[in-house]
């Protein structure tokens, strides 16, 4: 067993001050983002989650270009994106608001650049990212802004869980969906925040989508679904870094990789149950 | 200096560098807007701006084996495209099926940039992936793209008729008999060489710009198809145009010398003239309009 064991959990993994680090960092950003993946899932808003991580880099480069803190940068940044996809689009209309307000901020963090004439990888490294490599500091920064995510959330979870499984009967109790659709957008943009500066746009897109997406292929219920999504989510994570670590496979391919399996492993045992006789009521359970 | 200067530069009219990046951007903008109207119609923005991640993805792969560029992106957007009309029986799939093969193309493009350079910091490449430049256009990619781009407006000229019966109205399209699921198929096709044409020769930026922007902002200003894509190719083009010409003065804007981003100005062109129709008067009827909730 010692020679297996020692090729899959080779020296250091685990105490390593980056590997410690990178563990603490990637919980935190797995809870995080598995928690708003179920409501991205719940309301078909993958592109959102794609979109708001990737063009809120403009915020940081603009930030960079004026010497200010990326962070503060990307959080107005992505506040600002999120903002103006919630209130440009709406029903059919957002993917269409959702494409043009990517563009945008990619365009202006294309101008930022140019203007502060920086060749800066910092700015690049938002997009694809690492895990390792983070200060004890910013593992600091990450577990404040988790805390806050989590507040954030558990003070929006029932409201947005109603206006997004029950529109109309929500809008009818007076629930404004615009109002929900900018709760739901600056949920995802602090998940952004939160995520981005460590890990990539990449990493949070993919945390974001694959392991709520894959919860809710087995989930009969919203607190299940929501539980499953992080569990998975987590598991995905914890693989990832040790698969990276033995590899040197850049950490955004992996954890994607892994999303990815996770999903259509959910998907092939849905309809492999869905198959089965009077497996009906199950079905409609889980896709309801 | 006097003030039109710094809208109309020396040498604008007859600079060999504009010229080519007004043929292949014009090119592109026509191909965009065509394909977009029913892009738009469909709902299927994210589609569409997935597809030119997916294509770098793929040039990402042929550049690692030693393929030209081109087959990268259209190999990229096709299994990708594929993969996820496979993923998308249900309505309801569709969005996660995107959202996951693209994030799953990412992180292969990832791993492929770590491959070509061995090195973490591929900057370069991740920037002119995602924003390309019109102004470093290769003159022998001309034909390729315009022969491409002609081919994806044929392919939408042939499907015309039953792409919008089936992207309108898909239930009764399929009542009546029209092959719903295989219409959808083709004009995939179309949506895969029209996004990967742009994509390679101005980045995923501009591509999506132009394939959502003119034709959703027509959309929002007549009810009328045929209207709907003549004004989409007019936005597009003058878009284009417009952003080239200002790139090429901002060469005498602040900062000195450096010249602004042409890709940020032509999205720029595009997004102010989407919001300018968002604020203005609803489309006539408001009844087929696609932006409109439903």
């Amino acid at each position: 067993m010692g020679a297996w064991w020692g090729a899959a959990f080779p020296p250091g993994l685990f105490t390593y001050a980056f590997m410690v680090n990178a563990w603490l960092a990637g919980t935190a950003i797995a809870i995080a983002a598995a928690l708003v993946g179920f409501f991205v899932v719940l309301r078909g808003q993958s592109f959102m989650a794609h979109a708001i991580p990737q063009s809120a880099f403009a915020g940081a480069a603009a930030a960079v270009l004026l010497g200010l803190n990326p962070l503060a940068g990307m959080a107005v940044g992505s506040g600002a994106i999120a903002l103006g996809i919630a209130l440009l689009g709406r029903g059919r209309g957002e993917g269409i608001a959702t494409a043009m307000v990517l563009v945008l901020g990619l365009g202006m963090g294309n101008l930022f650049l140019t203007m502060a004439g920086v060749y800066a990888p910092e700015v690049f490294g938002l997009l694809f990212g690492q895990l390792v490599g983070i200060s004890a500091a910013e593992v600091r920064e990450i577990a404040v802004l988790a805390l806050v995510l989590l507040g954030a959330f558990a003070f929006a979870a029932r409201p947005l869980l109603f206006a997004s499984a029950m529109p109309q009967t929500a809008a009818a109790r007076g629930r404004s969906p615009a109002a929900m659709r900018i709760v739901f957008a600056l949920l995802v943009a602090l998940t952004a925040t939160l995520t981005v500066p460590v890990v990539g746009a990449l990493l949070a897109f993919s945390l974001m989508v694959a392991p709520a997406a894959a919860a809710a292929q087995v989930a009969r219920s919203p607190a299940a679904a929501m539980a499953a999504g992080v569990a998975i989510a987590l598991l995905s994570v914890w693989m990832s870094i040790v698969i990276a670590y033995d590899t040197n496979l850049p950490i955004g391919f992996v954890v994607s990789a892994v999303c990815a399996l996770g999903y259509v492993t959910a998907r092939t045992w849905r309809r492999m149950r869905d198959r089965r006789p009077g497996a009906l009521a199950g079905a409609a359970a889980a896709g309801a | 200096m006097p003030w039109w200067r710094y809208l109309w530069a020396p040498g604008l009219a007859t600079s060999g560098q504009v010229e080519l990046a007004l043929v292949v951007g014009t090119t592109v903008a026509v191909v965009s807007a065509v394909v977009g109207f029913f892009v738009v119609v469909r709902a299927q923005a994210f589609l569409g701006h997935a597809l030119s991640d997916m294509g770098a993805t793929g040039a990402a792969g042929a550049a690692l084996v030693g393929v030209q560029a081109l087959w990268g992106f259209l190999a990229g957007g096709l299994a990708a495209g594929l993969t996820v009309e496979a993923g998308s029986e249900r309505a309801h799939d569709r969005d996660l099926a995107t959202g996951v093969t693209l994030s799953f193309t990412l992180g292969l493009s990832a791993l492929f940039l770590q491959l070509i350079t061995q090195d973490t910091s591929h900057a370069g490449v991740t920037q002119a992936i995602l924003f390309g430049s019109i102004f470093t256009v290769a003159p022998s990619i001309e034909p390729a793209m315009i022969a491409l781009g002609l081919a994806a407006i044929a392919l939408v000229a042939v499907l015309f008729r039953p792409l919008l019966f089936a992207s309108l109205t898909p239930e009764t399209a399929r009542a009546r008999g029209v092959p719903v699921r295989l219409v959808g198929i083709l004009f995939l096709l179309a949506v895969v060489t029209a996004v990967e044409q742009s994509a390679l020769v101005v980045g995923a930026l501009l591509s999506t710009a132009l394939l959502v922007g003119p034709a959703a902002a027509a959309s929002r200003l007549t009810d009328r198809p045929g209207a709907a894509i003549a004004v989409a190719v007019v936005i597009a083009v003058g878009a284009v145009w417009l952003g080239v010409g200002l790139a090429y003065d901002s060469y005498l804007w602040p900062p000195a010398g450096r010249g602004w981003p042409v890709s940020f100005l032509v999205t720029a062109v595009v997004f102010l003239v989407y919001v300018a129709t968002r604020l203005g008067r609803r489309a006539p009827t408001g009844g087929a309009d696609p932006t409109e909730a439903v």
